[in-house]
């Protein structure tokens, strides 16, 4: 009945994100097996990327298909700084974002101001023009063949590159960009970008500005993925362009979409089915995997149609409609597609807009 | 560049800008009846070049290859209209990306499934004996896409400026729910739009299939063009789409002969960040493009 315990207080509202960073930062107490540990730091990676994607699309509604050429920068530019200039692996990481940054920066700034599909395109161009980049700058990227000999990554003398080492390095950076995506989506900041989601207009009229915004998340998205695309090199200790092509910023859009818009811990579930779920369907057929993918992206699509509720919700929703008696009519049936009526002829669920 | 030079990149250049601009001019029909940007244009006229090579080697004659693929494209794109677009129309532009991106990754990867991952090729419509022009040399087929294109170009334009299912169209354009209230329906233009859409592309890319080699990979680079080219042009212009396409072939095939055969690819790209930079509405394109 008392005054709240602060100490408790900040337990419960941090539960989720606490119980997650002691599970993921005990596993190589209990785990040795090296493959399930490169998994998961891939798995570490992925996040990472998806991290600031989900920032991206799921809070402003920026979409970027392009987030491969940022990876590549991050894992290039590492792999060029120290094998090339010797530079230390943190320094060149740190620099490799930098670019990132800037060249999200230049694209974002035109291409923000425009509706959603010219980022879209221009994200697309600019992974393509990275990916010829990689192929054609042979004295600097040595073309198709790829860099090898990356060092590993370590502080003070300290070897970072055995997997359970670089499992806690990825893991402790990842949690730290979690941290960050929650608090910001907690923020002012957070609630201005899901405010110009809903509508840009009614954004910038309460004193949102919006272009500059979008702009920033689109180049901390970049940064993020840089990072990764660093870490990655450091642990494979070689690269090469096929890594980098518009086909991986496709799969990470898909993770982000799978884990669901709308909430920063919808970038954790999607990473994982972007990794298990192509080991899973290897076994079916090797080829197969962006073709459910794909299938996924549609049929995700087709369910949520863009309202401004999250994608579970939609999902339940749109069950429901099609398992009870009502909602016999398949998603946009027979009837013109006009107005906002929803398909199926059901009340709209949580009509937000 | 000496002048028989500059001809013979004119000529390639002509050659792919008549596919870039078929490319184009997909984007742009479907565009002006839905206001959505198909992410798998490219891959329809990847269907198409592979559709009719496929046909090719079960024996079919050349002709017959080239409805044959418009007949397929033309079903898929059907399909894809019914399944993916018709329930995302005015659902908001991210859910109409993402759909049409999911789109492209299927018909890529059903690409593969089916026809392998080896680039292959058609042979030419008639025959490969080349022609002299003014010290250049240019094959058949070039006169085959570029002679189909104008005529494809020139039967749009009547057709829309003529005919009354053209004008409803058109009508559609402008405003759809203004079209409706004079009876016109809008799910029918839509889904004749996607059909149109799915011939010319397919068209294109059984014409290009004997000149450049179709695999299943090739659509996304084709589709990135088109949309560069339909930008520049001024999105939502057909003429423009057209100009474009043509403007950005010759741009590309005068880049490779001044700086280098690696760097073509990278041409469009630099046009497209380009006209975004300086001129969103492109060169024909009127309509403000700002968003809402």
């Amino acid at each position: 009945m008392t005054a709240v315990n602060p100490t408790l207080d900040f337990l419960r509202r941090h539960a989720g994100f606490l119980v997650f960073a002691v599970v993921v930062m005990t596993i190589p107490a209990y785990l040795s097996d090296s493959y399930y540990l490169s998994i998961l730091a891939f798995m570490g990676t992925r996040f990472m990327m998806a991290l600031g994607l989900s920032l991206l699309l799921g809070q402003a509604g920026q979409i970027s298909l392009g987030q491969a050429a940022f990876v590549g920068i991050g894992a290039y530019g590492a792999a060029i700084l120290t094998t090339k200039l010797g530079l230390n692996p943190w320094l060149a990481m740190i620099l490799a974002a930098v670019l990132a940054a800037a060249i999200a920066g230049l694209v974002g700034m035109p291409t923000l101001r425009l509706k959603g599909y010219y980022l879209a395109m221009a994200t697309l161009g600019v992974n393509e023009i990275i990916y010829i980049l990689l192929v054609q700058l042979k004295s600097l990227t040595n073309g198709t063949d790829g860099i090898s000999g990356i060092p590993s990554l370590s502080v003070g003398g300290l070897d970072l590159g055995g997997p359970k080492a670089y499992h806690l390095v990825v893991w402790g950076v990842a949690l730290l960009m979690l941290r960050f995506c929650l608090n910001l989506t907690r923020s002012r900041v957070g609630r201005s970008l899901r405010a110009l989601h809903r509508s840009e207009p009614a954004a910038q009229s309460l004193g949102v500005d919006t272009s500059y915004r979008k702009v920033q998340v689109f180049m901390l998205a970049a940064v993020f993925a840089s990072i990764a695309g660093s870490f990655d090199a450091f642990y494979v200790h070689y690269i090469s362009p096929e890594s980098y092509t518009i086909t991986f910023s496709i799969i990470l859009i898909t993770g982000v979409i799978i884990g669901g818009l709308g909430t920063i811990w919808g970038a954790l579930w999607g990473t994982v089915a972007i990794v298990v779920l192509p080991e899973l369907l290897k076994r079916l057929n090797d080829d197969i995997t962006n073709l459910v993918f794909g299938v996924l992206l549609i049929f995700i699509m087709v369910v949520w149609q863009g309202r401004t509720q999250g994608l579970w919700q939609s999902l339940k929703s749109w069950m429901t409609r099609h398992t009870t008696g009502g909602g016999a009519t398949p998603p946009g049936g027979s009837r013109p597609p006009g107005g906002s009526a929803p398909p199926g002829g059901a009340a709209p669920p949580g009509a937000e807009e | 560049m000496t002048f028989d030079q500059f001809l013979q990149y004119l000529f390639s250049g002509i050659t792919s800008g008549s596919v870039y601009a078929l490319t184009a001019l997909g984007f742009t029909l479907v565009f002006n009846a839905t206001q959505i940007i198909n992410f798998s244009q490219g891959q329809l006229v990847m269907l198409g070049g592979m559709s009719a090579v496929g046909l090719y080697g079960l024996g079919v004659p050349l002709w017959g290859c080239f409805l044959g693929a418009v007949a397929i494209v033309v079903v898929v794109t059907i399909g894809f209209e019914r399944i993916a677009i018709r329930p995302l129309l005015r659902k908001g532009v991210l859910a109409q990306i993402i759909a049409t991106v999911g789109a492209s990754f299927v018909f890529e990867t059903a690409a593969m499934l089916i026809w392998g991952r080896d680039a292959v090729g058609l042979p030419p419509f008639t025959g490969e004996e080349p022609i002299h022009v003014a010290g250049a040399t240019i094959v058949p087929q070039t006169l085959w896409v570029v002679g189909s294109t104008i005529v494809i170009v020139i039967l749009l334009q009547v057709f829309y400026r003529k005919s009354l299912f053209g004008k409803a169209v058109r009508a559609c354009a402008v405003d759809p729910t203004a079209a409706r209230l004079q009876g016109i329906s809008y799910s029918r233009v839509v889904v004749f739009s996607f059909a149109l859409t799915g011939a010319i592309s397919a068209a294109a890319g059984v014409m290009i299939t004997p000149i450049s080699f179709m695999g299943y990979h090739s659509g996304s680079l084709l589709g990135l063009k088109g949309f560069a080219a339909a930008t520049l042009g001024g999105l939502g212009n057909p003429l423009g789409a057209v100009l474009g396409g043509f403007i950005l072939g010759i741009v590309e095939a005068l880049g490779v002969g001044v700086v280098s055969a690696g760097y073509k690819d990278a041409i469009a790209f630099v046009i497209l960040l380009l006209v975004l930079f300086l001129r969103p509405a492109g060169l024909l394109g009127a309509k403000v493009v700002s968003r809402q």
